[in-house]
């Protein structure tokens, strides 16, 4: 371990931080606002649901290195391509959470919000969707925390992250990078997934504090 | 020209499926470079998710380590691994059975800490040893998930593999990390497919797995859910 490369080289590693923080943090983003809707349709309809699953699977088993280089002719070796392939493998997580909430909802409740004269849409986003949130937010979480891990091997097709540390410190033979990109790697994931259990909390007052 | 006429067109290349570093010889390479991790991930796993679902120590550990574990890296670790120990078989053999194991032992934990504890009771008040209540009740409805976490193990490796070619390994990812490095897009789209397709298989196989093993009572289950 070298020490001192870390500082003399500090304003290259905030940069792959934020590059990877970004490239990350974003497709979870994007991975939220489709699969809410998308999982409120398919737990509402349950036909839909069984081939969105097949579906989800199919795309899930596709190495993510794979997915890079099946959207290179479409998007070239861009921020956009490691943004789109992993706004898909988002989906995939966050999606059966946003089903698997919904669905235990506890009927009494939907009753009586029924009851007492809430329709479809003001029960969906007043009630079904707060008591959904637990379960959408864990699916984030595994969403959040595997892009930012997946994000660094971007690098391989080119797209800066902090993968450029473990194949700089490979070339190099130099440990002292490697050691830096992994610890960088999971604080940040994990820094992201304590954001979203501090967000979890404060969109849940009404949950069990262990 | 498409992804898939790129893919295409290099892995109907006659040439391609003859001499050394062919296709057939990679695609057996990546096999053996994914089932030997899975295997040893597996003998792990299993045992440990059993132990842990069925006595519930050590359960918090594992709910926490499942979700760290997704932070980490597959490329680092691997590159860590080549600068610190050569290029030994170790150097891929960890960090495999280090991605496989968390899978598996959350999946198999799961499934066993999940059984209806009337279930278990039953089994204890039919006069079972502890053995027996994990071998012939837990073990049998748990099957689901340990498949599904096979599974999930199974994609992980093959798909981890394939970065394995970046610190000089055989298997698909040869054609994928050489084509990159020479600028050629035939062969990376090429390998990119093949393991897309080993990935599919390997899905495939888990869906007649758990068709085969998964007691006839429980099949029904989802419907009436």
């Amino acid at each position: 371990m070298m020490w001192s490369w870390i500082p003399s080289n500090g304003a290259m590693i905030w940069q792959l931080t934020r590059e990877n923080a970004y490239l990350g943090v974003v497709p979870a983003l994007i991975g939220l606002v489709i699969s809410v809707p998308l999982g409120i349709v398919a737990a509402r309809w349950r036909w839909i649901y069984p081939p969105v699953l097949t579906v989800i699977n199919v795309v899930y088993a596709i190495p993510s290195l794979a997915l890079f280089i099946a959207l290179i002719p479409a998007l070239g070796l861009s921020d956009t391509n490691v943004i789109v392939a992993l706004t898909l493998f988002s989906l995939c997580v966050i999606v059966p959470n946003v089903v698997a909430g919904m669905r235990a909802v506890p009927a009494p409740v939907r009753q009586a919000a029924t009851a007492m004269g809430y329709g479809t849409l003001r029960r969906l986003i007043t009630v079904e969707l707060p008591l959904a949130v637990p379960v959408i937010i864990a699916g984030l979480r595994v969403g959040v925390v595997s892009s930012i891990s997946i994000a660094s091997l971007g690098q391989l097709i080119g797209v800066s992250s902090l993968g450029y540390l473990f194949i700089d410190g490979l070339q190099r033979s130099f440990p002292t990078e490697i050691y830096v990109g992994l610890v960088l790697v999971i604080a940040l994931a994990l820094a992201c997934d304590l954001v979203l259990v501090g967000i979890k909390r404060a969109l849940t007052p009404w949950a069990a504090r262990s | 020209m498409s992804f898939f006429s790129y893919a295409w067109d290099w892995v109907t290349q006659s040439a391609n499926w003859h001499g050394s570093g062919s296709i057939p010889q990679q695609l057996v390479a990546h096999l053996g470079y994914s089932g030997l991790p899975l295997l040893i991930a597996a003998l792990i796993g299993i045992p440990a998710g059993i132990a842990i679902g069925h006595t519930g120590r050590g359960a918090v550990l594992v709910v926490n380590v499942a979700n760290a574990w997704r932070s980490i890296p597959t490329l680092g670790l691997l590159i860590l691994l080549a600068t610190l120990l050569g290029f030994s078989f170790l150097t891929w053999l960890i960090p495999l059975v280090v991605l496989a194991v968390p899978p598996i032992l959350i999946n198999v934990y799961e499934g066993i800490a999940g059984v209806d504890p009337g279930v278990k009771d039953a089994a204890k008040g039919v006069g079972m040893t502890g053995w027996q209540q994990v071998t012939r009740v837990e073990v049998p409805i748990a099957l689901p998930l340990i498949l599904v976490g096979l599974r999930t193990a199974a994609i992980f490796v093959v798909a981890t593999a394939t970065i394995a070619a970046y610190i000089g390994l055989g298997g698909l990812g040869r054609f994928i990390i050489d084509g990159l490095a020479s600028s050629q897009y035939g062969p990376v789209a090429g390998g990119a497919l093949l393991v897309v397709l080993l990935a599919v298989l390997v899905l495939a196989f888990f869906a007649v797995l758990s068709r085969l093993v998964v007691p006839a009572g429980l099949r029904g289950q989802r419907k009436t859910e």
